[in-house]
């Protein structure tokens, strides 16, 4: 522990332990926070669990640098009534009963909803209740929407209804008395002013203030009942923005860092290990140990690493902490295991291990006790160097589609993004955030491994 | 001078080298056979192909449902045998054994070229030029990029740019496929001047000239992301490598005796530096043909590298054996040569003092 503390007087190992530092805490506050069955869950549920989520939108924080806000997500829900949501029923007759919900909310932002959705839920044992959908603009313009007959479950996708939209197109023609050369998209109709600016994507702005959304229900049962919820989905959301099936990247890469960590740190410390211990005892032993050590170094040298392991990997569908013990098992005698055996050798011609064997330390005693721990020290750089690339392994696997198909990861969400062409659509977001976070772990391993060199093998620091 | 002990010694190596090649030949047939596995896919496609020409072939319409079978069956035997698949594994793993190390690499089980053959030497020549253009070509501009940079840093050790390069000696921690995610998405994506990925135009160009232009276009981005990722750390040990050496006592001995310092550097610095330069450089130039998986697959290339992606995720155990032999072969004729080219250089080798 002491010889850790120079550590600290380099700038850069500084920066290093910083990050570090940041990606440990945030590990323990991932697995403090989200239990990993419920992370998993949550990846793999399908878009169902993710409905009130915008597809492929941006972080959260973009926001912050653009002087044009992007919306976020409204979700206004009868379910959970309040001052923004007014749901007041009247009885009209002896079996009618007229259900009126006013939905009013502010719109601020600078740029459309990517989607407009109605989600129903309605209780009735013959006859559905019938819904009258309206929305009011800002300066009092009323819209129609639709007239329907709602099932128990139901929906109303505003924002995608081919119908509405001819519907729409039709009413501003009207007004407007020329047809503009594109089909306006639902969203911008409701957002928008109903003015020249309409008729060309570009110039057309939003019109900021109070939106209504007005369902009036005819219910035909004195118990039926029914429930809106209205989202209008945003372009950003949360702090590593949505994919293409509304999942919440953030969860993936929240779970990323504690498995990044943890793979390439053990990966990393038992490959050196094993490979030590191998080092040493064939060094130690010499003779014909040590000949058939070397030749089985030799003939893993042949073996190609990453075909094996995608051959193992695709074959039985493996979890990702099989393949840490693949890839432990593959570098075992990997080139590393030549480089221990010559220290080894020229430690075990030194006084203190002759001081050992005189007074009678056995084999066994010499190579634990006396000859593994001397090498420690030198072999920790380059132990935390090699974390690095370990943490690439598994996501270049995850590239290549043959990591843990269970596990949310890092090079799993890079590898989403190139399969959903995120860099041909645009979604740079998608790519970059795990990216930087790969790079991040990368880069501060990097650093505190470097620095470690120049403290444990000080004749690098001389020259 | 004893010419005897080299020449055994040599001798020994070569057997042991050669012993080695067997061994791990054996090792990759067994392992890219799954230890019997790929046999079952083989032997189900037969089976399948077998009974789907059966029951297509109008020859066979009359009969009925047992004699079909048995045709079936018999059929599929014939095949079995046809493929070799009689004997047992053990049997057959030795012969694959010494076909593979006569170099007969036989025909494929499922990938074929792109000119259609199912021979395995075909499938591999068609990808090896494209590697060897993309990955020898950028490992010999980075080894000598950094073996100058790293010499000119070991002269102005502790000067600014040297500073600057150790600083960001980090930056390599990344490998070369990640940079080269970001400079797809800088140059193809956002300023679209260079290609997305593939080797050559779509269509590509009649004309060689516009050809070879073409893949030249194709190869910047590739080339400059492992120059991004492995520049800075060949640089930097390159320079911590001559440094150690330049700080040996009889170097500092020649100075004191008052040679002049360009033949101190080259008589005492770098001539003790040329046996591990050539090592290195002969083991890179050797491993570059086996390709880089990832970074073809991020760029799209058509080379060795991708093949034994394809060979591996779909089991095809002859294409797999044929790259695993022919980069044994190589890796011991290397390796073997380098120590005759040490038993010329090296006087400690000459007179027979045998470092184990």
């Amino acid at each position: 522990m002491m010889r850790l503390k120079p550590l600290l007087r380099y700038k850069s190992s500084l920066v290093g332990v910083g990050i570090l530092c940041f990606l440990i805490i945030l590990s323990v506050y991932t697995v403090a926070t989200l239990p990993f069955e419920e992370a998993a869950r949550l990846w793999r549920a399908g878009e169902l669990t993710w409905l009130d989520n915008p597809r492929n939108a941006l972080p959260a924080w973009v926001n912050f640098f653009s002087p044009t806000k992007l919306p976020e997500t409204l979700i206004l829900n009868t379910q959970k009534p309040g001052p923004d949501v007014i749901k007041v029923s009247v009885r009209a007759g002896e079996n009618i009963k007229i259900s009126r919900v006013e939905m009013n909310f502010r719109y601020g932002f600078d740029d459309f909803p990517s989607e407009i959705n109605l989600f129903f839920t309605s209780t009735y044992r013959t006859s559905p209740p019938q819904l009258t959908i309206s929305w009011t603009k800002p300066d009092g313009t009323q819209i129609p929407l639709r007239r329907m007959t709602i099932a128990r479950e139901d929906r109303f996708y505003i924002s995608s209804d081919t119908v509405l939209s001819t519907e729409l197109n039709q009413l501003m023609e009207n007004r407007l008395g020329r047809k503009p050369a594109y089909t306006v998209p639902t969203s911008t109709i409701l957002f928008g002013p109903f003015d020249e600016t309409l008729l060309n994507p570009e110039s057309v702005k939003v019109v900021k203030g109070d939106y209504r959304l007005s369902v009036e229900g005819l219910l035909f049962e004195p118990e039926a009942d029914f429930d809106v919820k209205l989202v209008v989905y945003g372009k950003v959301y949360g702090w590593a923005g949505t994919d293409h099936l509304r999942r919440d990247i953030g969860i993936a890469l929240l779970w990323g860092t504690p498995i990044a960590l943890l793979f390439g740190v053990s990966a990393a410390v038992s490959i050196a290990l094993i490979q030590m211990t191998i080092g040493a005892v064939s060094a130690w032993f010499r003779g014909g140990v040590d000949t058939v050590m070397q030749r089985i170094t030799e003939v893993f040298l042949v073996l190609p690493f990453l075909p094996v392991l995608i051959m193992v990997s695709t074959l039985y569908k493996v979890n990702i902490w099989v393949i840490l013990l693949i890839v432990v098992f593959l570098s075992s005698f990997g080139p590393g295991v030549k480089n221990y055996r010559a220290l080894f050798l020229q430690l075990r011609e030194s006084p203190y291990i002759e001081a050992a064997r005189s007074y009678g330390a056995g084999d066994l005693r010499i190579v634990v006790i006396h000859l593994i721990p001397r090498v420690l020290p030198t072999m920790i750089p380059s132990v935390v160097l090699s974390a690095a690339d370990f943490v690439f392994l598994e996501a270049a696997l995850a590239i290549l589609g043959i990591g843990d198909p269970i596990t949310p990861t890092w090079g799993k969400v890079i590898q989403d993004a190139f399969y959903f062409g995120a860099l041909f659509k645009g979604h740079y977001y998608w790519v970059l955030i795990p990216s930087a976070l790969l790079a991040a772990t990368s880069i501060s391993f990097a650093l505190i491994g470097f620095a470690l060199d120049k403290i444990f093998n000080p004749r690098l620091k001389e020259v | 001078m004893n010419l005897l002990r080299p020449v055994l010694y040599l001798a020994r190596r070569a057997l042991v080298l050669a012993l080695t090649v067997v061994v791990a030949v054996y090792a990759a047939i067994y392992v890219a056979n799954m230890g019997g596995y790929v046999d079952e896919i083989v032997k189900g496609e037969a089976l399948l192909r077998v009974s789907q020409e059966v029951r297509a072939n109008p020859a066979y319409r009359g009969l009925n449902e047992t004699q079909v079978r048995n045709l079936i069956d018999q059929l599929y035997q014939l095949e079995l045998r046809r493929l070799g698949f009689d004997q047992p594994f053990i049997v057959r793993s030795f012969n694959y054994l010494y076909s593979a190390l006569s170099l007969e690499l036989g025909r494929s089980l499922f990938l074929s070229s792109d000119s259609g053959s199912r021979s395995v030497r075909v499938i591999i020549m068609e990808r090896l030029p494209n590697t060897v253009l993309l990955f020898t070509t950028t490992q010999l501009i980075l080894f000598f990029l950094g073996l100058f940079t790293g010499l000119y840093l070991s002269r102005r050790y502790g000067s600014r740019v040297d500073k600057v390069i150790s600083l960001l000696t980090p930056l390599s921690s990344l490998p070369g496929w990640f940079y080269g995610l970001f400079l797809i998405l800088l140059f193809a994506s956002i300023l679209r001047i260079l290609p997305y990925g593939g080797m050559v135009d779509v269509p590509p160009p009649t004309d060689r000239f516009q050809y070879a232009l073409s893949v030249l276009r194709h190869m910047v981005l590739p080339v400059l992301s492992w120059l991004t990722a492995y520049f800075f750390i060949s640089a930097y040990t390159r320079r911590t490598f001559f440094l150690i050496f330049s700080s040996e006592d009889y170097v500092e001995v020649a100075r004191a005796r008052g040679i002049p310092e360009p033949l101190v550097r080259r008589r005492y610095i770098l001539r003790p530096t040329l046996p591990p330069i050539i090592t290195d450089l002969s083991l890179t130039l050797l491993a570059s043909w086996t390709g880089a998986i990832i970074t073809e697959t991020v760029f799209n290339w058509p080379g060795v590298g991708s093949l034994f992606y394809v060979a591996s995720v779909t089991f095809d155990t002859p294409v797999l054996v044929g790259l695993v032999v022919i980069y044994a072969y190589l890796l011991a004729i290397t390796v073997f040569v380098l120590e005759v080219v040490y038993a010329v250089l090296d006087p400690r080798v000459r007179a027979g003092v045998m470092t184990r």
